[in-house]
């Protein structure tokens, strides 16, 4: 069964390129989340930065458009490439096509790095209108999400040409995970297409004058809900589907795996009204049954949190762990791909409970666009999956260069200072959020700062410079593994992790390996949650916004 | 797990742990339906929709003399407040302690946000839509409200007062 499989040359290129780019990206963006911590702290380094960048705005666009949208876009199409081809164990299909996907996002990255760092697009990663950035903007980032579908189209070939020369076998986990992302991906961008082409960039190309801002909403968080689930599931993926290889252990159920990531496709979208719970433009039912459904899909996490850790117990007491607890300790913290992707799951629980928080409806009174909500996603996005993917980096990078891992203890220290960093800076955002500071504001401007908060200030910059060597070791542990001169020994070649279940996987229902069903309930629980607003604000649609620019 | 028929295959330790998941998901829903839809403690809903573009300069829009309108006195207030970059018309209103404050906000240009500290008014402000809230100021004093929404430049010092007199 477990015959070994090698990715071409080329494959291991084209994966490669993806996480260059990607952590390049993450190098470049993250360099602004220590200086923004540290203007909270007091300490406004931003004066020295304006020759190249003119704002904390200017740096906060770009530190959430590099962080999460390119960071995580282009590792996640790069690593689902390599889940593809690896688990399928057969090259892709149409190798041409997923290369122009890759070209087109590639062209838009650099389309919308020209004004973002022209300092014509400061508009945020949710780019909301009225306000208004340089086409440029909206074109680079249509180029990347349709680059990315061109890919998963290309997935989509190569699994059914593996489907005619293997029927009946069942789809190995590790690309059916893979795949079903990029399809909630595609389904899910569909809000932003919707918003970009008939409104945004239209308008900024001055072909129509006004815009709706909260229709443009709507679209938005259409897409922008289940793309933290986008973010999220090539994590999942990880610890359900090779992190138990990792820690000498097996998966400890792969039907439920695979349940949780359907309903992870099916509920992933109809709930983006809990980003929106005080607009003022959308009835409170509406508002209420996103809640419900938010909930609903807090059910499959905790299916992941059950799974995964069965998994790594199992795994742990193969390598003599014993105990209620005990057993935590037998597993192998020395492998900085393990260690990373256990504090990652570790921040992340606490992040799912702060987003249990987030979606209780009339709770955002207190929490809504406060501190609060970026002391939240830094534990998800910034930590569940961004050390997640690091901890991934760190066999994968190896994998594809045929490099060692440069100085892995030096990797070690960097999951574990991302892990305390993290801890310091996110508990004080939390806090700061619950006395009532705002995000996205650089408070040495504000007014109206009590001094209670600045105990709290003063945390959040020490956490943000923890975060900032941390990242600089990892883009050194990285830079230094992949243009190493030295090649790896045949004997220090890397194992791609692929865990095994402890079920046999043909004993997976049938019904859990069928696309049709649930792609079919997936669209349908979409129009019921999404239709009748949705129809409701289109028809009531007021273009009486024109654009502005205020940075 | 010798059976040859396929199963779903859930351990009786993570049947439990499921049953307990999704009567806690159950008792959240109830308990934010009762607070909200029984209690009143409710996110704001739709209200009325203007033209952002005449909504400060129409002297028939109550935003083009934004302000405190007296209802019935010091028991029930309406406080129209116009938000455009970077600043709230008026910066600063005075209403009396125990009474209803209801707060209708709009903008003349992008997003902003509109809460006041330490208590439960915190909206998003989207041009072209009227937000409304309710609140009750038992406590005299000062609170500050504040623009929780990226409006530009100097959206951080986007601030007003509300003087709550005994
Ligand atoms: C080096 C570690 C990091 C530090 C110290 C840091 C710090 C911060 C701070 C202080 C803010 C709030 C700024 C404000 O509201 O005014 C922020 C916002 C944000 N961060 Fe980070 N961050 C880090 C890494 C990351 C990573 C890895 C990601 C995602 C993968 C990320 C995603 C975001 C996003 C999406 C925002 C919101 C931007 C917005 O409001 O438009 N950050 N970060
Ligand atoms: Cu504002």
């Amino acid at each position: 069964m477990s015959t070994k499989y090698e990715l071409s040359a080329q494959e291991k290129k084209f994966v490669g390129w993806h996480l260059g780019l990607a952590v390049f990206a993450l190098g470049l963006g993250s360099l602004f989340g220590p200086l923004q911590a540290l203007e909270h702290a007091g300490l406004d380094l931003y004066p020295f930065l304006k020759p190249l960048f003119k704002s904390y705005y200017q740096g906060l666009t770009l530190h959430g458009v590099l962080n999460a949208l390119v960071w995580t876009t282009f590792f996640i199409t790069g690593f689902l490439t390599f889940t593809t081809i690896y688990g399928l164990k057969r090259p892709l299909k149409y190798p041409k096509l997923n290369l122009v996907g890759f070209v087109m996002m590639i062209a838009g990255l650099v389309s919308a790095a020209i004004p973002l760092l022209l300092n014509q697009a400061t508009v945020l990663y949710t780019f909301y209108p009225p306000m208004k950035a340089s086409p440029l903007f909206y074109l680079g980032l249509t180029l990347v999400v349709v680059g990315s579908w061109v890919e998963g189209y290309g997935f989509y070939f190569t699994y059914a040409a593996w489907r005619k020369e293997n029927p009946g076998v069942r789809t190995p986990f590790i690309s059916f995970a893979g795949i079903l992302n990029m399809v909630m991906w595609q389904f899910a961008t569909l809000g932003v297409a919707a918003e970009i082409l008939t409104m945004l960039l239209p308008w900024s190309l001055g072909l129509i004058q006004n815009v709706d801002p909260q229709l443009a909403r709507t679209y938005f968080w259409f897409t922008g809900h289940p793309l933290v689930y986008f973010w999220l599931l090539p994590a999942y993926l990880s610890w359900y589907g090779m992190l138990p290889k990792q820690v000498g252990g097996k998966m400890f159920s792969d039907s439920l795996a695979r349940l949780a990531f359907w309903l992870f496709l099916l509920l992933s979208i109809p709930l983006g009204f809990h980003h929106q719970y005080v607009d003022p433009g959308v009835p409170a039912i509406w508002k209420y049954i996103h809640a419900v459904l938010t909930f609903s899909v807090f059910f499959p996490s905790m299916m992941t949190a059950f799974t995964v850790v069965a998994s790594l117990e199992y795994g742990a007491r193969q390598r003599g762990g014993k105990g209620a607890l005990g057993w935590i300790l037998a597993l192998p913290w020395n492998d900085p791909s393990v260690a990373a992707q256990l504090l990652a799951g570790l921040l992340f629980f606490f992040g799912g409970i702060g987003g249990l928080t987030n979606a209780s409806y009339n709770l955002n009174l207190v929490l809504h666009n406060t501190a609060w909500v970026p002391g939240h996603f830094h534990l998800t996005v910034a930590t569940g999956v961004t050390l997640s993917f690091m901890g991934i980096s760190y066999w994968l990078v190896p994998y594809l260069s045929g490099r060692k891992l440069w100085k892995p203890k030096w990797a070690v220290v960097q999951a574990w200072s991302w892990f305390i960093g993290m801890i310091i800076f996110s508990q004080s955002m939390h806090i700061l959020g619950l006395l009532g500071a705002p995000r996205r504001t650089p408070l040495g401007l504000a007014p109206y700062i009590p001094a209670e908060w600045n105990s709290r200030l003063l945390q959040v910059g020490i956490g943000g410079t923890i975060l900032f060597f941390s990242g600089a070791i990892y883009l050194t542990v990285i830079i230094a593994t992949a243009f190493s001169k030295q090649k790896a020994e045949a004997s220090e070649q890397v194992e791609v992790p692929v865990a095994e279940s402890l079920q046999d996987v043909n004993l997976t229902p049938q019904w859990l390996d069928r696309w049709a069903p649930w792609l079919y309930a997936t669209l349908i629980l979409v129009v019921l949650a999404y239709g009748p607003q949705l129809f409701e604000q289109i028809r009531n649609i007021a273009l009486t916004s024109p654009g502005f620019k205020v940075w | 797990m010798s059976a040859q028929k396929t199963t779903l295959h859930v351990d009786p330790f993570e049947r439990n742990w499921l049953i307990i998941s999704f009567a806690m998901l159950v008792v959240f829903s109830v308990v934010i339906a009762v607070s909200a839809f029984g209690m009143g403690i409710q996110v704001p809903v739709p209200e009325s929709r203007v033209d952002p573009r005449t909504v400060a300069s129409d002297p028939n829009s109550p935003w083009s003399n934004p302000g405190v309108r007296e209802i019935v006195p010091g028991q029930k207030y309406d406080v129209y407040i116009l938000s455009k970059t970077w600043q709230y018309l008026p910066a600063e209103i005075t209403v009396p302690a125990g009474a209803r404050v209801t707060f209708y906000v709009t903008s003349m240009d992008v997003q902003h946000g509109f809460k006041i500290q330490d208590t439960n008014v915190n909206v998003q402000i989207v041009p072209g839509h009227v937000a409304k809230m309710t609140v009750t100021f038992d406590t005299p004093g000062a609170y500050d409200f504040i623009c929780t929404e990226y409006c530009g430049a100097a959206h951080g010092a986007m601030a007003g007062k509300v003087i709550v007199q005994p």
